[in-house]
């Protein structure tokens, strides 16, 4: 609260839970924020092209690229020949290969580099390359690559419980099958990396990277160096989404290796057709289904089967895989579980992370099953839900977590109310009973989301602070910025710690020879991981200038406070420059770093069982959508979310996550969909065919709270809890919508065939598969 | 042979010669310029991140207040600037140096207030967007969805950003006029240049008049002719085929007119979406709806519904409605004008009934029979800016209870915009009702052979085309039976 009669203008105090604007508001909307392409050229640099396969699954017979050298502007073209370290741009199996050698994987495949004076002589030199192929049998779809066996690794299975004999047991049994397609990331600004050779060698690089650390590493093993010849450096990105995750490392190798190669700055930005080629995207996944229930449509058996189309090379996909596992149950219990999972490959770009990290697809597999069990059991899909949450002694995950922080059954109650869910259901029923072309659906889910790298070593974060003598702070840490508004979170975090104006600390860029060893901004765990670090350096630096305080003044060091109006000191307030320059003088230093671990999470693969999360993030979200029946034609009327984010750090920030995740969900659900021909060419590879929401897709009524209540119950950075993965499914109660609007053409007799995403088309033809089926 | 491009930007002279005439806007506001701010999304016009304003005189005459008009600089081909005004988001806010900046517009204050920016790519177009509303650069009166259509944000899911929108209020666009009068060019702009990487010398021709036109067209018979360039900038930014020879018919200004020929619109060939929307809108309500649809703001800014037709596109919005309405194409060769049937100059794919020398210079558009129904229907995937899987007109006439006229057309369902003979003719003479018009439907079948492909399976083309003959007819049979979900959404 500002002084009313305060005659000097302060800024005022503003830590954790306030909400203020993102770090780089200003910057975004001037323009003056600089991403990779905008940074000036440096004088010599060179334009990178990569000459891509045209095949998906071929031999290389022969690769003539002498008209390449030649064409005009062209200084240099490599090949896997000229990689000194190892032609390696994988996170984990070291099976993705910076230039094909040999063989080809997929279409879009990187075959060798141009670097040529401007981008377009690099363009038109590739175009110029004489590649020979022998094709080989391609796997292109999960079916294919059924047929021909192949898969990433082997099927993995989590149970708890005997499936088979629930199943056998239960009054009621249905099977099923659905089909989920996967995702673009569509970051506006696509993966852009500039090299800058250094001396020895050494090479500097601005990536748009989620994961510094880990092109930092690539790069080095690609130039056969130590990682301390590579620097990484990320201020922010134009978005990422898990799309730049592993697939940065790709272009910042290629201009790395020529920066290095030619001693001049290299620069690869492919354009927008090129990165939806060339880079993955959300798996798409086959689910099929077999459930037993009761007559109250609680579940007493299930056995889910997952297969998904991983593309060419392992990239992230066991894990993704496993989080689609991990996810099948959402916030519900499974009394005897078997969960099987299929990680097919096929010669097709390798899909990789993408916001939910397959988190997403097993949600959707159950949440189809809720709409099934409802359909068949003549209930409220809503109601089927309640009956199937987790509470009481129903608390165990199939992998064998005990949920101990549930608290989903109250935000379903509290959203259920605040919405109106029974009076619109019936108004729903009306409208469709008095609608012969359009029909109306209404549908509410929840999401249980569980937070932590799955992958236990990953949780892990670094932090370093210093403090000028002036009194200013730099902050630097290794999470990355990509609009989720990291920075000015932990930001908040060391301003609170301090007790100081935002203003006064500096978030500086990401960087691999600032903070080292980082895991990716990933996982949702940016601000949990990096906040904690961050807290601990403070922490640090406040123990040693309390300590100073204390002996300089001859007080006790309870009598020391960090305070907005400066540094209490017995009786005595210092202010916050004044105090730190003394802290200087007095030879304190005042530089710290700061580490955190994830405590309490073990969980061992091998039998899928153990405690993989620290704890889990909850929400729920009620959909109203109305369908054509002549065209499909669909459109979301209206959405009501209610989120927890624990004690938030900044609600307005995590707002913005909320909403956009919802929307980001509600695309990949309806309009965008990833279409690849038999040859496994992709066609949909630029925003004229890949139709991602606009703002008119946005529904005309969106409520959206935290749930205020929130509260960590694990001590995570100010009780707060991870937010850029779980809204995004909060979107899945727009497809149950949907779903229920196609059953009510056949009465709800049936359960409709609609596969996501849902597009005019899916809608349609369900649509008439259900009046056939109904016979009505 | 040089020729140098002049145009202002934020009341200055700029100048650019020794240029590819194939340079986009945005190539030049990046590198030149270094005006970063204006992003590159996708090279296509289709994200908007690289949204500016462009402002001209429509007259030559200073007196008259200067048109400003929101685009797409990656898909503006630099010669189109000559003589006009451009603003970029760094435009906005007053820079206390360069590179940072100071004090931002009220749009910008907007959207920090509303937390309207998360990863920021987008947010100078967005900028772009809302300030162009405020100062009439996005047409008139439209609902901010459908200025920010041509606007794509992947992570704020768009809430803050028409939250900033509210917030807009409306102020006029500099007034720049007189500058602009000054760099108004009296001869025709020509530009020749050397492209180093495909050596071959490309040219660009600005002809100022209609004579001037047909006898750039006829000397060039292999020019590509470019009005708003939504589509030849593709050729350029896409397809990496930049035609050798460009002739820019925006600086006509006998194409640039919608006149009267008898109770007919003559629309140039050189009118902008923008300029036609509100007269056709008027004239024929059946097609605001799609017209609304069609591209974005900043596509409807800068292409022109001539463009439309003479591109040949199977998948042009404009051409099956106006074939359903009977319109006539006017086509010259120099002296020489011929007027065909719209639906006779789509040939085949690829291939339309145009002479080398020849080119579109109008449409005209004849008014319908009174009580005439006239309908237009664009399905696609996503409602804004995009390309319609199937596109569909009718125009029906009813006397008594019997259909005497129909014209039904159809884009997406064969390689050009086409005419449904067989439906048509059992349409004609029987009566208006369910039960012949699913007859009617039925022959679709006959007249279509459609291909599946990223859009849409033919099986679904052929089941929506009959499906929206039968919405046509429901909604003017039976008007209390709702068929559209956007009106639902609109008002439930």
């Amino acid at each position: 609260m500002a002084d009313s009669g305060a005659s000097v203008k302060v800024t005022p105090f503003q830590g954790v839970h306030a909400s203020v604007p993102h770090d780089s508001a200003l910057r975004h909307v001037t323009g003056t924020a600089i991403y990779v392409d905008d940074l000036p050229e440096p004088a010599g640099m060179l334009h990178v092209h990569l000459g891509m396969s045209t095949r998906a699954h071929a031999r290389i017979v022969s690769m003539d690229l002498s008209a390449v050298r030649a064409s005009p502007g062209v200084v240099r073209v490599l090949t896997a020949d000229d990689i000194p370290g190892e032609n390696d741009v994988s996170p984990v199996i070291h099976d993705d290969r910076l230039f094909a050698t040999g063989e080809v994987y997929c279409v879009g495949q990187s075959l060798f580099a141009v670097a040529a004076t401007s981008i377009a002589a690099a363009r038109a030199a590739a175009a110029k390359a004489v590649v020979a192929y022998e094709d080989l049998p391609a796997a292109i779809t999960i079916e294919q690559a059924q047929a021909l066996d192949l898969r990433i690794e082997a099927s993995q299975r989590m149970a708890r419980g005997d499936a088979a004999a629930a199943l056998e047991a239960a009054p009621n049994r249905i099977q099923g099958k659905f089909a989920i397609g996967g995702q673009d990331h569509f970051y506006l600004e696509g993966q852009a990396s500039l090299a800058t050779p250094r001396e020895e060698g050494d090479v500097h690089v601005w990536c748009s990277t989620q994961h510094p650390t880990e092109v930092q590493h690539l790069i080095a093993r690609v130039l056969g160096r130590p990682d301390h010849a590579v620097t990484v450096e990320v201020r922010r990105m134009g978005g990422g989404f898990g799309g730049k995750e592993t697939q940065a490392s790709l272009f910042a190798a290629a201009a790395a290796l020529v920066a290095v190669k030619t001693g001049r700055p290299a620069k690869c930005r492919p354009d927008r057709d090129e990165d939806m080629v060339m880079t993955g995207k959300r798996h798409d996944f086959e689910v099929g289904y077999d459930v037993g229930f009761d007559d109250q449509g609680r579940l007493e058996g299930i056995r889910l089967e997952l297969a998904s189309r991983c593309g060419a090379t392992t990239d992230l996909s066991p894990a993704i895989n496993d989080r689609a596992m991990f996810h099948a149950d959402n916030a519900y219990y499974l009394p005897a579980v078997e969960i099987v999972s299929h990680r097919w490959r096929t010669h097709t770009v390798s899909n990789t992370a993408f916001r939910g990290f397959g988190g997403p697809q097993g949600m959707a597999a159950i949440e189809r099953v809720m709409d099934a069990v409802a359909q068949a059991a003549g209930l409220d899909p809503l109601e089927v839900r309640r009956r199937n949450l987790y509470g009481g002694s129903h608390n165990l995950t199939p992998y064998y977590q005990v949920v101990e922080d549930n608290v989903a059954p109250q935000l379903i109650e509290e959203l259920a109310r605040s919405c109106d869910y029974e009076a619109r259901q019936k108004a729903v029923d009306a409208f469709n009973a008095a609608n012969p072309i359009l029909k109306k659906g209404l549908a509410l889910t929840p999401v249980k989301f569980g937070v932590s790298f799955t992958t236990t070593h990953l949780n892990q974060a670094g932090a370093l602070i210093h403090i000028y003598a002036d009194g200013s702070i730099m902050l630097n840490h290794g999470g990355a910025e990509m609009g989720q508004g990291l920075y000015i979170k932990v930001a908040q975090v060391a301003a609170e710690a301090f007790q100081v104006p935002l203003d006064r600390v500096k978030i500086t860029s990401t960087t691999t020879d600032k903070v080292p060893n980082t895991s990716a901004t990933a996982a949702s765990s940016g601000a949990d991981l990096n906040g904690m670090a961050v807290l601990d350096a403070a922490g640090k630096l406040k123990g040693r200038l309390t300590a100073f305080a204390a002996e300089k003044w001859g007080v006790d060091p309870s009598q020391v406070a960090f305070t907005p109006e400066g540094v209490k000191i017995g009786g005595e307030t210092v202010s916050f420059p004044d105090f730190c320059r003394q802290a200087y003088l007095a030879r304190i230093s005042l530089s710290a770093t700061g580490f955190y671990a994830t405590p309490k999470i073990a969980y061992d693969r091998k039998t899928h069982r153990g405690r993989p999360f620290y704890y889990f993030a909850y929400g729920a979200a009620c959909s109203e959508v109305v369908i054509d029946t002549l065209t499909g034609e669909t459109k979301v009327l209206r959405a009501d979310i209610l989120h927890d984010v624990g004690r938030s750090l900044n609600p307005a920030i995590d707002l913005g996550q909320v909403e956009g995740g919802f929307i980001q969900g509600m695309g990949w659900l309806t309009t965008e969909e990833l279409v690849y021909d038999a040859k496994g060419v992709l066609k949909t590879h630029a925003p004229s065919t890949y139709k991602i929401p606009t703002a008119g897709d946005r529904p005309r009524v969106l409520n959206v709270k935290l749930w205020e209540p929130g509260r960590n119950a694990e001590p995570t950075v100010h009780r707060s809890k991870a937010v850029g993965e779980p809204p995004l499914m909060l979107a899945i109660s727009v497809f149950s919508a949907i779903t229920r609007a196609v059953a009510s053409v056949g009465d709800h007799r049936v359960m409709p065939n609609l596969d996501a995403p849902a597009t005019p088309e899916a809608v349609l033809m369900a649509v008439e598969d259900v009046r056939r089926r109904a016979g009505g | 042979m040089g020729g140098t491009i002049r145009f202002l930007l934020d009341g200055e002279v700029r100048e650019a010669a020794g240029v590819d005439p194939t340079t986009t806007l945005l190539e030049h506001l990046r590198g030149p310029l270094r005006r970063t701010g204006t992003k590159e999304g996708c090279a296509e016009g289709d994200c908007g991140s690289c949204s500016v304003l462009v402002g001209e005189l429509t007259t030559g005459d200073d007196l008259d207040p200067v048109n400003w008009r929101a685009v797409n600089a990656c898909i503006q081909l630099l010669p189109m600037l000559d003589g006009k005004a451009v603003m970029t988001v760094e435009s906005l806010a007053t820079q206390t140096v360069a590179g940072c900046a100071g004090r931002p517009h009220p749009v910008q204050q907007a959207m920090i207030d509303k937390h309207g920016s998360q990863c920021g790519f987008c947010t100078p177009g967005i900028v772009m967007s809302l300030y162009g509303r405020a100062v009439g650069a996005c047409g008139a009166g439209a609902p901010v969805e459908d200025v920010l259509a041509g606007n794509l944000c992947r992570c704020t899911g768009y809430g803050p950003i028409l939250d900033a929108a509210r917030e807009v209020v409306r102020e006029p666009a500099p007034d720049v006029a007189a500058p602009l009068k000054a760099i108004q060019r009296q001869a025709m702009l020509t530009l020749a240049h050397e492209d180093p990487v495909r050596g071959v010398t490309r040219r660009w021709l600005a002809p100022r008049s209609l004579a001037e036109l047909a006898a750039a067209a006829e000397a060039n018979p292999d020019a590509a002719f470019v009005a708003g360039a939504t589509d030849v900038g593709l050729w350029v930014t896409k397809l990496r085929k930049p035609p050798q020879t460009l002739i820019d018919i925006g600086r006509v200004p006998e194409l640039k007119t919608i006149g009267r020929v008898g109770d007919a619109l003559r629309i140039g060939a050189g009118v902008r979406y923008v300029e036609a929307i509100e007269t056709l809108s008027a004239r024929y309500p059946g097609l605001s709806d799609m017209m609304r649809r069609l591209g974005s703001t900043q596509v409807r800014n800068s292409g022109t519904i001539g463009g439309n037709i003479a591109n040949g596109s199977p998948i042009g919005d404009m051409p099956p409605a106006l074939i359903a309405l009977g319109a006539r194409l006017v086509l010259r060769r120099g002296e020489q004008v011929r007027e065909i049937p719209l639906e006779d100059f789509f040939i085949a794919y690829g291939k339309q009934d145009r002479q080398p020398g020849e080119f579109v210079e109008a449409v005209i558009v004849p008014r319908g029979p009174a009580g005439q129904i006239f309908k237009v229907y664009k399905l696609s995937k996503r409602f804004d800016q995009d390309i319609s899987a199937v596109c569909a007109a009718f125009a029906v006439t009813v006397v008594d209870g019997v259909v005497i006229e129909a014209r039904v057309a159809f884009g997406g369902m064969a390689g050009t915009p086409k005419r449904a003979d067989a439906c048509e003719a059992a349409l004609i003479g029987s009566p208006w009702t369910r039960e012949s018009v699913e007859a009617a439907a039925a022959r679709l079948d006959e007249d279509y052979t459609p291909l599946s492909d990223m859009r849409a399976s033919a099986a679904y083309r052929a089941t929506t085309a009959r499906n929206l003959l039968l919405r046509a007819f429901i909604e003017s049979a039976e008007p209390g039976v709702a068929t559209s979900v956007l009106a639902e959404a609109a008002h439930g």
